[in-house]
């Protein structure tokens, strides 16, 4: 069993790498953009400190926004849900509440939950992000459809992730 | 003082987190600004060894797509080469006296080693920097049309504003009436721009073709915008919405040229500082 700041570590730099070099060029007529980079504040460990899940997600959102010019975006909107995390436990608590479970991941809270989590994060994410980006209200509703058509891109690549990575590996 | 105390290591997170906002937005709202240090964008040295590399292999993928459409820009440069044609006129003993003119502009060749398409703030990162003559504001071009606007720029690398981009705002002109309007980005397809400001009794051919006017110092004079698609006119409106097809692809953008005009800084000064696309 890896130590989990070690594989922690590599999420994050495999993560950022991926979004900078791969992902921001994926994409389907404007409207379909993945930010896979944003599974690493999904996954840190239930026990990680309000600090330093602020800290990471900053960092994160900073190298984010260092590779792809966007001045702080994706720093507010990473920071965001960072900061929201812990409520999200508290409101999708588990019937048993959260005891022998380590890392919020699909394979040890189960699929129903995993995905509930998923979406509320992906979403609050896209939303403040698409929003900061365009600052605008004119186009609320075109940078709404955007939102939603990208949270389900995003979405999808989580819950795919999810199912290669965890069967392989052996707890 | 110590329940102030207590209050504060209690809803530590929630000031920690409101400092990291603040920052966070800090950094969003200083990068207009003309002086900003801003080491966290995609011309500073780490990403754009990165980016170097992953173009590098993404190059390669795209090796004939290149070749083709730097064959056609020399094909397209061959026929202004004036040796080419045959000239009707006689030398007349006239001679131009070379002492009165000069080249206003010179390009420097760059190569895309970053570019995005699909957000609505796009930016691309060129692999040329200060020690090769580019400075902010400078106008990148491509052999088909325009591409954007240098943003900042490090010792080798810089980052420039795509032409799609919410803020964009270029100046351009019909061909054929030479009347002049502001050319925005929708946001929605990367093959399509508009024009706006074009007064209703101008008559706007579709097919015609639009290009820059040359009134700021970023893009010199009739450089290629791209083509008219189609013309509406908002209820109430006194302009005319012009729908362009942008002649720039800018999903296969690899070579580009930058700008750089002798005479800007000149320019901006007697215009007031006032820098407008």
């Amino acid at each position: 069993m890896i130590s989990p700041i070690i594989s922690n570590t590599f999420r994050f730099l495999f993560l950022a790498l991926l979004q900078v070099v791969v992902l921001n060029n994926v994409g389907l007529f404007n409207l379909f953009n993945p930010y896979l980079y944003i599974l690493f504040i999904l996954l840190l460990p239930f026990e990680t400190a309000p600090f330093f899940v602020l800290l990471f997600s900053f960092l994160l959102g900073l190298s984010i926004d260092t590779f792809s010019s966007t001045d702080g975006m994706h720093t507010i909107a990473c920071t965001f849900i960072g900061f929201i995390r812990p409520m999200i436990f508290l409101i999708i608590t588990p019937r048993g509440g959260y005891e022998h479970q380590i890392t919020p991941n699909l394979k040890s809270m189960g699929a129903p939950w995993f995905i509930t989590y998923a979406i509320i994060m992906v979403f609050i994410h896209h939303l403040i992000l698409f929003n900061i980006e365009v600052f605008r209200l004119s186009e609320f509703f075109i940078t709404l459809a955007r939102t939603a058509l990208s949270s389900l891109f995003t979405l999808l690549l989580i819950i795919l992730s999810q199912y290669l990575l965890s069967n392989s590996k052996k707890r | 003082m110590r329940n102030l105390g207590i209050f504060f290591i209690r809803y530590y997170s929630f000031f920690l987190f409101l400092f990291l906002e603040v920052i966070a937005f800090s950094m969003l709202f200083n990068s207009n600004n003309y002086q900003s240090a801003s080491f966290f964008n995609s011309s500073n040295k780490i990403s754009g060894k990165i980016f170097s590399i992953s173009s590098n292999v993404e190059s390669f993928i795209n090796l004939s797509i290149v070749n083709d459409s730097l064959s056609i820009e020399n094909a397209r440069l061959k026929n202004q080469v004036l040796t080419e044609r045959y000239s009707n006129k006689i030398n007349t003993g006239v001679y131009t006296d070379t002492s009165m003119s000069f080249q206003q502009y010179t390009y420097i060749q760059a190569k895309v080693i970053n570019n995005t398409i699909l957000k609505r703030n796009n930016y691309l990162t060129l692999n040329r920097g200060r020690i090769h003559g580019i400075r902010k504001n400078m106008g990148v071009i491509c052999g088909d049309g325009i591409v954007g606007i240098v943003k900042d720029v490090s010792d080798h690398y810089c980052s420039v504003i795509s032409f799609l981009h919410k803020d964009s705002r270029i100046s351009a002109q019909l061909n054929s009436s030479k009347d002049f309007g502001s050319l925005v980005w929708d946001g929605l397809n990367p093959k399509i721009a508009s024009l706006r400001d074009i007064p209703t009794h101008v008559k706007v051919k579709i097919g015609d073709s639009i290009t820059t006017t040359g009134f700021s110092s970023i893009f010199p004079e009739n450089v290629m915008v791209g083509k008219v698609n189609s013309v509406s006119q908002k209820d109430g409106d006194n302009f005319f919405e012009v729908s362009i097809n942008l002649s720039t692809n800018f999903s296969t953008l690899r070579y580009v040229y930058v700008v750089s005009d002798i005479l800007a800084d000149e320019k901006i000064k007697i215009e007031g500082g006032r820098i407008n696309d």
